[in-house]
């Protein structure tokens, strides 16, 4: 469960974005188990879209091979009810995407394949108050929102209000594999743990190597890699062999 | 009860609308959905961008009633001459209008889509005029077939990055500007182009193109029976319907692009074929996968090749008060020619849509129909010339 990862943690927390259906449609449960066995702490299963307004040119393309490849909601559902992971999850997607699905049915698809939390980033906290909290609750699941350095802080507040497992901050104000640099959060971060919020934060954006994730954990539960992991198996020929060697980088083993 | 055709306090028209972006965006869009109703209101900024509509653009432009074509058409038909605004098109009216805002809004840049290439000249325009740097995204595919507006850009200073993204067209170019935006979200001030796009978007558009109807009502004596305009986005449609909305007895129309026939998939009809959902961050009707994956459209007209529609536009649908057909490239090529021998007015693709209307409707004598000629066709010669009868 989310929320005992966040009270048991003794180190960082360390979150991996993937893009389902991508670089194969049926990756998905071996990079799950792969993740797992690598020791990483939770994922983050991306739902690809036609057009990902947050993401960099890193993440459209892999989603655009995975939409290639045939993937589909109903298809990422059954592919994790396929998958022996046990590792915690949260799916990432356009609220579009779950719209046509119908917010129902991906809730209790969600819940029966523990999917704890969602992150639907251009789903407005007021229009999820009002229609969607109910159904959301109803199946046990969580929304993520996000913060971004150009937030106000009555604002995350607010949102820190809304939020009941983890906040995802954004750490610049840009797309997604940006490669801004992390220590230009610096002043952010700091702002942020100073503000002694009700929910733990993970940090997300600008952090592709272990000095990035090092920096950002200092003042975070944890931190959030997507476009560099994603780059990391682009190209690859075998996928398990590239995904521990990744891992290995953030979190070399003792 | 009255149907409210205009937006509400949270920004929705009905069930469309709204402003679904990412936390990214938000300060941004959060500081114009605060400000803009204030600003655009004003004494001083309704003198300035009145100043400019007229000795600028050009405004009002003529309600031109067309001779020939009553003549061969059997009733009255005037046109709206937005063609003959500087620039060439409606589209300066809300880029004018915008930049006068960004100015206020102490913003140092400006960003642009653009699919024809007439808002990127629009938008350039504007801010060679204030001295504002701009950067337009255009889709490889629109900048090989609207050449002479790019050069147009080229020419008033603005920088043109090409989209290689998706369809390469409009669609893409909006998803880029929108990055920029969010990668930019201090000194940048978004300029879109058409009533789409996270409130208040559609209604500051749709404010800024009213001018349209506006002197339309001041020129023509009485109403007009019928109002036919072409859809894209549709902000000059509504900029020709905003002041008629609530006048039920003038018969709207709003034309899409059919492309090669709404049954072909190689179609811009998304009222007629699309479903409900969200795109560049507003809730409207789109084409769209039953997935909700966007479907890339097609037309021949990169003014009109879109897979969405304003959301009052839906809500106009919705509540039928408007009525949307569509045309297809071939009947569109077909009116250009028959407008620029009749009248001796080249018109631009997007705006022969609405010409070619007249071929589908049933037309009494007692008609007193207007056609917002939206723009001219210059920047389509080369598509067009192929054409010749």
């Amino acid at each position: 469960m989310l929320i005992d990862l966040f009270k048991n943690r003794t180190t960082p927390l360390l979150n991996i974005y993937f893009t389902a259906g991508f670089p194969q449609l049926d990756s998905m449960p071996k990079v799950l188990k792969t993740l797992e066995e690598a020791g990483v702490d939770m994922v983050e299963i991306g739902m690809p879209y036609s057009d990902p307004l947050s993401d960099g040119p890193t993440i459209q393309k892999s989603s655009e091979i995975a939409i290639r490849n045939g993937i589909t909601t109903d298809l990422i559902f059954e592919q994790l009810s396929e998958s022996s992971s046990k590792i915690p999850k949260v799916m990432m997607g356009y609220f579009n995407a779950v719209y046509q699905y119908g917010v129902e049915k991906f809730c209790k698809n969600c819940q029966k394949n523990n999917i704890e939390g969602v992150i639907l980033p251009d789903l407005p906290i007021p229009v999820y108050l009002e229609k969607y909290k109910v159904i959301f609750e109803q199946y046990g699941i969580t929304p993520i929102f996000l913060i971004t350095p150009e937030t106000s802080e009555e604002r995350i507040r607010y949102i820190d209000d809304c939020s009941s497992t983890f906040i995802y901050a954004v750490s610049s104000s840009s797309t997604t594999g940006k490669g801004t640099g992390i220590k230009s959060a610096e002043a952010y971060l700091e702002r942020l743990q100073a503000m002694q919020l009700k929910n733990p934060i993970l940090v997300g954006f600008n952090i592709s190597t272990k000095e990035d994730f090092d920096f950002a954990t200092q003042y975070a539960a944890g931190g959030i890699i997507g476009s560099a992991f994603i780059k990391s198996i682009n190209e690859t020929q075998d996928l398990e062999k590239d995904i521990q060697l990744f891992i290995q980088s953030i979190r070399p083993k003792i | 009860m009255k149907e409210n055709y205009n937006v509400n306090q949270e920004g929705f028209y009905g069930e469309y609308g709204g402003a679904f972006v990412p936390e990214m965006l938000y300060p941004n869009v959060e500081e114009l959905q605060k400000s803009y109703l204030g600003i655009i209101q004003s004494a001083d900024f309704q003198e300035e961008l009145n100043q400019l509509l007229q000795d600028y653009v050009g405004r009002p432009t003529p309600l031109y009633f067309a001779k020939r074509l009553s003549e061969h058409y059997g009733a009255k038909i005037y046109l709206k001459r937005e063609d003959l605004c500087h620039t060439g098109a409606h589209k300066i009216n809300n880029a004018l209008g915008q930049i006068l805002l960004a100015k206020r809004l102490n913003k140092t840049r400006i960003i642009a889509e653009t699919g024809a290439g007439q808002h990127g000249v629009a938008t350039a325009t504007a801010c060679a005029l204030m001295g504002i740097e701009c950067c337009i995204f255009m889709g490889a595919k629109d900048i090989e077939r609207q050449a002479p507006n790019v050069a147009r850009m080229k020419m008033l200073g603005a920088e043109i990055v090409p989209v290689h993204s998706g369809s390469k067209t409009l669609k893409d170019a909006t998803n880029e500007a929108i990055r920029d935006w969010i990668n930019n979200p201090v000194d940048t001030h978004y300029i879109i182009g058409s009533v789409v796009g996270p409130h208040p978007y559609p209604d500051m558009v749709a404010r800024f193109q009213a001018i349209i109807s506006k002197e339309i009502k001041k020129q023509i004596d009485g109403n007009p029976t019928h109002i036919i305009a072409c859809i894209g986005g549709g902000s000059n449609a509504i900029g020709a319907f905003y002041h008629y909305l609530e006048e039920q007895n003038v018969q709207l129309i709003g034309v899409e692009a059919a492309g090669l026939g709404i049954e072909t998939g190689q179609t811009a009809a998304t009222l007629a074929l699309g479903t409900q959902g969200i795109i560049h961050a507003c809730m409207t009707t789109l084409l769209q996968t039953i997935d909700g994956q966007i479907i890339e459209p097609y037309s021949i007209s990169a003014g009109l090749d879109y897979p969405g529609v304003g959301p009052q536009h839906a809500h106009l649908h919705k509540t039928k008060r408007v009525h949307y057909a569509s045309v297809t490239d071939k009947e569109a090529i077909k009116a250009a020619h028959f407008l620029s021998r009749t009248e001796g007015i080249i018109p631009a693709l997007e705006s022969s849509h609405a010409l070619a209307y007249l071929d589908k409707m049933e037309i009494k004598s007692t008609d007193k129909i207007v056609i917002n000629l939206s723009g001219r066709g210059d920047k389509d010669l080369e598509t067009l010339i192929k054409t010749l009868p």
